[in-house]
C-alpha cells in the first residue's frame, strides 16, 4: 500500500483547519475591517517563513454542550518564523473560532511557544483579538491566563516580548500584553479595557463607548498602555519589524549593527537650540542633529510629550535616548514622564543598549494634583532606574538643569559615565528667578524699588551660576562642549565605553518604586 | 509649535505647549465637612432621614449600595439636615454632593 491515502488524508485534515471559524466568520472579521489571524502572521514574517504548530489541537471541554463542538486550533495560531532572516516566536488569536475565546487548549498552545521562546531566546510576538476568557471552561480559562502572565515575567528582560493588539482584548487578558516590553494598537481595532462599557454602565450608570474608554488613542495618549500607535495593520506591521531592527534577539547579545552613517545635513544642530533658556525648540532635531542618518525611532510618541524616548544609531550601533522635550510643559518631569522614561531606562539597561540622556529641563511640575498622585514615587522610579543601569550611560546638558531634576536625569551622581554641558548650560538648585528671590529676600523687601531690585539680582544670580562651569570646576560635568562636537564625544565615549564593566551588590532584586 | 503658552516653573516663565492632561486637570479644593459626598459609585436603596431633621453623630442617614455592599452612611458630627440632594433608588457617581448638614 502506498503513503499516498495518508498524505490525501493529512492535507485534508490541514485543509479543514486551517479555515479557522469559517467562510462567514471570516467575512464577519474582514467587515470589521481586520485581518485574519493567519494573514496577520504571514504579513509580519518573512515571506513563506512561518510554520505552524499544534495545528490539530481540540479543545476539552465537556459542559454546556461544548462537546459537540469543534474549534479549529482552538482559536489560536501558534508557530515560528523569521524577520529579516533571524528566529521568532509567535502566536495568533483567531477571532473567527469562537471569538478567540481563551480556553485550556488554547492556553497551552500559547505557553507552549511563550515556553520555546524564552528556552531558545528568540523574541516573541503575541498578537490579540480575542472575546476574553471562555467562560463554558470556567475555571481552566483562569488557569489558562495565569500560566501566561507567570511566563511573561518569567521572559521580561530575557527575550523581546511585543503585543499586538488587534482586536478586542478585554478583562484579565490585558494583562499579559501589560507585562510584556511593547504594546502596538491600532486606531479602530484595538480596543483594551478591564471592565467594558456594559458593566460600567449597570454598576456605575456611566455611558461610554468602547473606543472612548479604551481605543488605540486612549491607550496611546491618556493611559500610556500603548508604545506604538498606527492607523492600520499594515502600518503598525511595519512598526514591529522596524523596531526588531534596534532591539538584540536576548539579554546575552546586543542589536545587530548597521553601516554607520552620518546625520542628514538639514539638522543644524546650532541653529536648532535658542540661547534663551525660557524658549522652546523640539528636542526631536536635536537627536535627528546627531543621530545615525537621522533616523531616531520614537517610542510613546503621544503619551507625556514632555519627555521623549526612543531608539536611534550612532556608528552603527543602537543607543537609547531619553531627552526632556522643552517644547511641551517646559520639558518638566512629572508623575506620567517619569513613568515613561523610568521603563524604557530598565529596558535599555536589561538589553545591553547604551543610554544617551539630552537634559533640557526646569525641574518638577509644581501642583496639587501632581503631589496627590504621587510624583515622589513616580520621580523616584527615574533615580532608580538610572542608578540601577549598567549599562553605557551618557549625558548632555543643553540647557537647564535645575534641582531635583538635574539629579534624576542620569547626573554624574547616578553614576553617569560621562557628562557633558554646552556653553549655555544651567546648573542650578533652581531657576534665577525663583533662587534669587529666595537668597536676596531682604535686598529686595527693603529696596527703594524692589523691582528694580529684583532684577539686578537675578541677573546677579544668572552671571554667577547659571552657566556649566560652577559644575565643571567641581568635577561634576567632566567637559563644556561646543554643540556641534555632540556627536563626535557622544560616538567615541560610547566607543570606549564598550566593555563597561560595574558591579553591583548581590541581592534577589531591589525593590524599585513601583 | 503653534499653541505656546506662558507656564510659570518656580518664578520663571516658560513659552511651552501645554499638555491636554494637564490643562484638563481639577483644581483643588479644600473639602468642606458639612457637605456629604459619595465616596464610591452605587445606587442609594434606603434614605432614613429628612430635611430639617436634627441628627446626632454616628446615626444612619442613609444607605448605598456598590459592588454588592451596603454601605450605612452616618452622620459625621451632631447636626441639622439642612438638605438632602439624592432620593432612593437613584444612582450617584463617585464624589456628588448627596447631603448638606448645619
Amino acid at each position: 500500500m502506498s503513503l499516498k491515502r495518508n498524505i490525501l488524508d493529512l492535507r485534508k485534515r490541514k485543509e479543514k483547519v486551517l479555515q479557522g471559524g469559517g467562510e462567514k466568520a471570516i467575512q464577519k472579521q474582514v467587515a470589521m475591517g481586520k485581518l485574519t489571524a493567519r494573514e496577520r502572521v504571514t504579513s509580519i514574517l518573512d515571506e513563506d517563513s512561518f510554520h505552524e504548530y499544534d495545528l490539530f489541537v481540540e479543545h476539552e471541554a465537556r459542559d454546556f454542550g461544548m462537546e459537540k463542538k469543534q474549534l479549529h486550533g482552538d482559536g489560536v495560531i501558534i508557530g515560528t518564523g523569521t524577520i529579516y532572516g533571524e528566529p521568532v516566536c509567535i502566536f495568533a488569536q483567531d477571532f473567527t473560532v469562537a471569538g478567540g475565546s481563551l480556553g485550556l487548549m488554547h492556553a497551552r498552545k500559547i505557553t507552549k511557544i511563550m515556553d520555546h521562546a524564552l528556552k531558545m531566546r528568540v523574541p516573541l510576538i503575541g498578537i490579540n483579538d480575542s472575546g476574553g476568557a471562555r467562560i463554558q471552561e470556567g475555571v481552566n480559562s483562569l488557569a489558562g491566563y495565569g500560566e501566561i502572565f507567570f511566563r511573561n515575567t518569567l521572559a521580561s528582560g530575557v527575550i523581546p516580548q511585543l503585543s499586538v493588539i488587534l482586536g478586542p482584548c478585554a478583562g484579565g487578558a490585558v494583562y499579559s500584553p501589560a507585562l510584556t516590553d511593547f504594546v502596538f494598537v491600532v486606531e479602530n481595532i484595538s480596543k483594551m479595557f478591564i471592565t467594558g462599557p456594559e458593566v460600567i454602565k449597570t454598576v456605575l450608570g456611566e455611558e461610554i463607548s468602547m473606543e472612548e474608554l479604551g481605543g488605540a488613542r486612549v491607550h496611546s495618549e491618556i493611559t500610556g498602555n500603548a508604545h506604538f500607535y498606527a492607523q492600520s495593520e499594515y502600518e503598525c506591521f511595519e512598526q514591529i519589524k522596524k523596531l526588531l531592527t534596534f532591539i538584540p534577539w536576548h539579554n546575552g547579545k546586543k542589536a545587530k549593527a548597521f553601516p554607520p552613517k552620518p546625520p542628514k545635513p538639514e539638522y543644524k544642530i546650532e541653529e536648532i537650540v535658542p540661547a534663551d533658556p525660557t524658549q522652546p525648540y523640539d528636542i526631536r532635531n536635536v537627536i535627528k542633529a546627531i543621530s545615525d542618518d537621522s533616523d531616531f525611532f520614537e517610542i510613546m510618541e503621544n503619551f507625556a510629550k514632555n519627555i521623549v524616548i526612543g531608539f536611534g544609531r550612532m556608528n552603527g550601533e543602537t543607543v537609547g535616548f531619553v531627552a526632556n522635550q522643552p517644547m511641551v510643559l517646559a520639558g518638566v518631569l512629572d508623575c506620567d514622564s517619569s513613568d515613561k522614561a523610568a521603563r524604557f531606562i530598565r529596558y535599555c539597561d536589561s538589553f545591553n543598549i547604551p543610554i544617551v540622556t539630552l537634559e533640557d529641563m526646569p525641574g518638577y511640575l509644581p501642583g496639587v494634583d501632581q503631589e496627590h498622585m504621587g510624583v515622589i514615587r513616580h520621580g523616584a522610579k527615574i533615580l532608580y532606574a538610572y542608578s540601577e543601569a549598567t549599562v553605557p550611560k551618557i549625558t548632555v546638558i543643553i540647557r537647564k538643569a535645575y534641582g531635583g531634576g538635574y539629579i534624576a536625569m542620569n547626573s554624574r551622581h547616578m553614576k553617569a559615565d560621562f557628562m557633558f554641558a554646552w556653553p549655555t548650560a544651567e546648573i542650578a538648585v533652581m531657576g534665577p528667578e525663583g533662587a534669587a528671590n529666595i537668597i536676596f529676600r531682604k535686598e529686595i523687601m527693603n529696596a527703594e524699588d524692589p523691582e528694580a531690585m529684583r532684577k539686578e539680582k537675578v541677573a546677579e544670580y544668572k552671571e554667577k551660576f547659571a552657566n556649566p562651569y560652577v559644575a565643571a570646576a567641581k568635577g561634576y560635568i567632566d567637559t563644556v562642549i561646543e554643540p556641534e562636537e555632540t556627536r563626535n564625544m557622544l560616538l567615541h565615549s560610547i566607543e570606549v565605553s564598550n566593555n563597561k564593566v560595574d558591579r553591583r551588590p548581590a541581592k534577589k532584586h531591589g525593590i524599585p518604586p513601583f | 509649535m503653534e499653541n505656546l503658552k506662558e507656564f510659570n516653573v518656580d518664578g520663571t516663565v516658560y513659552k511651552t505647549e501645554l499638555t491636554k492632561k494637564f490643562e484638563n486637570r481639577k483644581n483643588w479644593e479644600r473639602p468642606n465637612p458639612k457637605n456629604l459626598l459619595s465616596f464610591i459609585p452605587g445606587t442609594i436603596v434606603e434614605i432614613f432621614v429628612k430635611e430639617g431633621q436634627e441628627v446626632k453623630a454616628g446615626e444612619s442617614l442613609m444607605i448605598l449600595e456598590a459592588m454588592k455592599m451596603k454601605n450605612l452612611i452616618e452622620m459625621p458630627f451632631d447636626g441639622v439636615i439642612k438638605k438632602i440632594h439624592v432620593e432612593e433608588g437613584v444612582k450617584v457617581p463617585n464624589r456628588m454632593l448627596m447631603v448638606e448638614i448645619e
